[in-house]
């Protein structure tokens, strides 16, 4: 889906240089490159066409699931043909601090100016929310009162029976498993790593898969290889929406971001600052949950009355939601205390 | 004779050496001459315990593909005409379907609430489902169908060249078909099976799809290692140089075996 998508917007670009051949300017343009998928179907419908057209640039757009190895091959060949990418927080943060990413002058950016400080950094503003969350299968735990609600239920394997899976990452799996251990959704950075293996080592022997991609997680909760996993909530809804019998909770989510960054050398700087700007426009921003099972970055979405209060209330990022779950440090991740935990998980995994 | 294989040694050196030749370099240049890449494999155990995982999957997949591919090669050699045609179409079917597609159907198969379980089930000889998958053993499981036919195939080539009437002489001199398949059999067939061994064991030491999707995440073999470190310390060298010791494994392999018997032979002989 994502290559007929960007192959489309080739040729609509191709056809547009045509067209501008005999004008004495060309039109500004950028390159946007995101994830693929429905996501990028959504933003495009959403986000993109929109700031287009209000803009009157063209947005060029490319997919690829994990851009950061090819963010430091591109800005490494000093001649990078990506102005803008929405990727994980954590790389833009990573990418500022290895000269890949441009400073932001957040003087240009006011929408982004006027975020929460928290959801943004000199590199980089948040760009939509998405939630780890705990999600169960209905026919095991049919009775509201008796489901698991807390991390620590997660972990209680006498009251909760069950198989479970976790995400084969430490990004999220570390914070679930310190609230596990009791510690406050918002005491938890800088997180203390040793406490956190130790209560994973836990759980280990309990978990059925430690699941890699966000397809596998539904796939392993809709056959009921498990009967509860941590997963992005827009998977369970999804299941959900197709009749599935599963649920999910947002207490105690781990709320997390992807973020536009702008690469070091872009080659339209001026024009993906202004799109940067329009990006997080409130009323663009309110329009992407429309599309799709995500939450907008900028918290006035939330006062345009685009979105419909039934609506607002699945939200990751709404006000009420966000207030049960844990905001991800992306700061303490990109830290090299978060780097060490990263390279550690695969030690964990092995023994 | 030379000029007719030049088209060839243009694409594997366009294709093959300059691509693993510009991932060796990157292995040990990062601004400057450095060993940093080499140093953590060697010092750092998850290399290690990834490496060794990699080689016991190996040996046990290739030793599995041997057991079941010889007696189907050995049936594919002697049967008549119509029926050898489908054995050996038997075997290279699923060799034509994706190994995605093939590690897919092997989940539905094998999971908790999969065929394999309920049939299972069903008869009453299991109370609790079997864990058949997101573990070592759906790896090798799924491995193992994927690679018999790079078994059979060596095998069968080998087997369809040994002349039937050595058989018959020794039955002749008074040698009971177990003696003769011991002493004439399958002494024959041994460069089809040594083949067949190398390229199983050279093939599973780089699998990526089977680990990934049946090994349930604890099953973390070479390759995984390798995409991970492109993920964590998005440098090509860090990635390459867990390649390039994989290489160095896979010829010192070839080398030795080579001893053995010389890789012409082993590949196509006459």
């Amino acid at each position: 889906m994502a290559k007929s998508l960007s192959f489309r917007t080739a040729c609509a670009a191709a056809g547009f240089s045509l067209a501008m051949l005999g004008s004495a300017s060309a039109a500004e343009q950028i390159m946007f490159v995101s994830q693929g998928g429905a996501y990028q179907k959504a933003q495009t419908i959403a986000i993109l066409d929109p700031s287009a057209k209000k803009l009157g640039i063209t947005i060029n757009q490319d997919s690829v699931p994990d851009a950061w190895p090819i963010m430091r091959s591109q800005v490494a060949s000093g001649k990078p043909t990506w102005d803008v990418v929405d990727v994980a927080t954590n790389f833009c943060l990573r990418g500022g601090e290895q000269g890949i990413v441009e400073k932001l002058d957040f003087s240009k950016i006011p929408n982004a100016a006027a975020m929460p400080a928290e959801y943004r950094s000199d590199w980089s503003v948040a760009y939509e929310f998405y939630s780890s969350v705990l999600g169960y299968n209905l026919k095991k735990f049919p009775d509201a009162a008796s489901a698991p609600k807390t991390w620590a239920d997660f972990w209680d394997v006498k009251k909760f029976p069950g198989r479970r899976s976790l995400r084969n990452h430490p990004l999220a799996t570390l914070e679930a498993a310190l609230m596990a251990d009791g510690v406050a959704p918002d005491k938890l950075y800088p997180l203390d790593v040793e406490r956190a293996f130790k209560k994973l080592e836990e759980i280990k022997p309990n978990i059925t898969v430690w699941w890699t991609s966000g397809a596998q997680s539904a796939q392993l909760l809709n056959d009921g290889e498990v009967d509860m996993v941590m997963a992005w909530n827009g998977r369970i809804s999804a299941l959900a929406k197709e009749g599935a019998k599963v649920t999910y909770t947002y207490n105690q989510g781990i709320l997390q971001s992807t973020s536009l960054c702008v690469l070091k050398g872009a080659p339209n700087l001026p024009t993906a600052i202004k799109f940067l700007n329009e990006a997080v426009d409130p009323v663009h921003q309110a329009n992407l949950p429309l599309h799709i099972d995500y939450g907008p970055a900028n918290p006035k979405a939330y006062d345009t009355k685009v979105i419909s209060e039934a609506r607002v209330k699945e939200l990751p990022s709404a006000p009420e939601n966000a207030k049960v779950q844990a905001l991800m440090s992306y700061a303490w991740w990109t830290s090299p205390a978060g780097e060490a935990a990263e390279k550690r998980w695969l030690q964990f995994m092995q023994k | 004779m030379t000029l007719l294989a030049a088209p060839a040694v243009l694409v594997i050196v366009a294709l093959v050496v300059i691509p693993v030749g510009w991932l060796a370099a990157q292995s040990i240049y990062d601004n400057g001459f450095t060993l940093e890449h080499y140093r953590r494999i060697f010092t750092e155990e998850v290399y290690w315990r990834s490496f060794a995982l990699t080689f016991r999957i190996a040996l046990m997949v290739t030793f599995l593909t041997l057991l079941l591919g010889y007696p189907v090669a050995y049936a594919a050699a002697h049967a008549k005409r119509p029926w050898n045609v489908l054995i050996l179409a038997c075997v290279m079917l699923p060799f034509w379907t994706s190994v995605l597609v093939r590690a897919y159907a092997w989940l539905v198969l094998l999971q908790r609430t999969g065929v394999a379980n309920q049939l299972l089930e069903r008869f009453g000889l299991i109370t609790e489902p079997l864990a058949m998958v997101h573990n070592e053993l759906g790896t090798v499981i799924a491995t193992v169908h994927i690679l018999l036919p790079f078994m059979v195939l060596p095998l069968y080539s080998t087997m369809q060249k040994i002349p039937r009437e050595l058989m018959l002489a020794g039955a002749s001199l008074g040698g009971g078909p177990l003696y003769s398949f011991l002493r004439i059999f399958l002494p024959l067939s041994l460069p089809g099976v040594v083949a067949g061994l190398t390229l199983v064991f050279v093939l599973t030491l780089g699998f990526y799809i089977t680990p990934e999707l049946l090994g349930g995440g604890r099953t973390v073999m070479i390759s995984m290692v390798v995409s991970r470190n492109v993920e964590l310390y998005a440098q090509w060298g860090a990635a390459s140089a867990v390649g390039v010791v994989l290489l160095a494994c896979v010829l010192m392999i070839f080398a030795a075996v080579g001893r053995i018997i010389p890789l012409d032979k082993m590949l196509g002989q006459k």
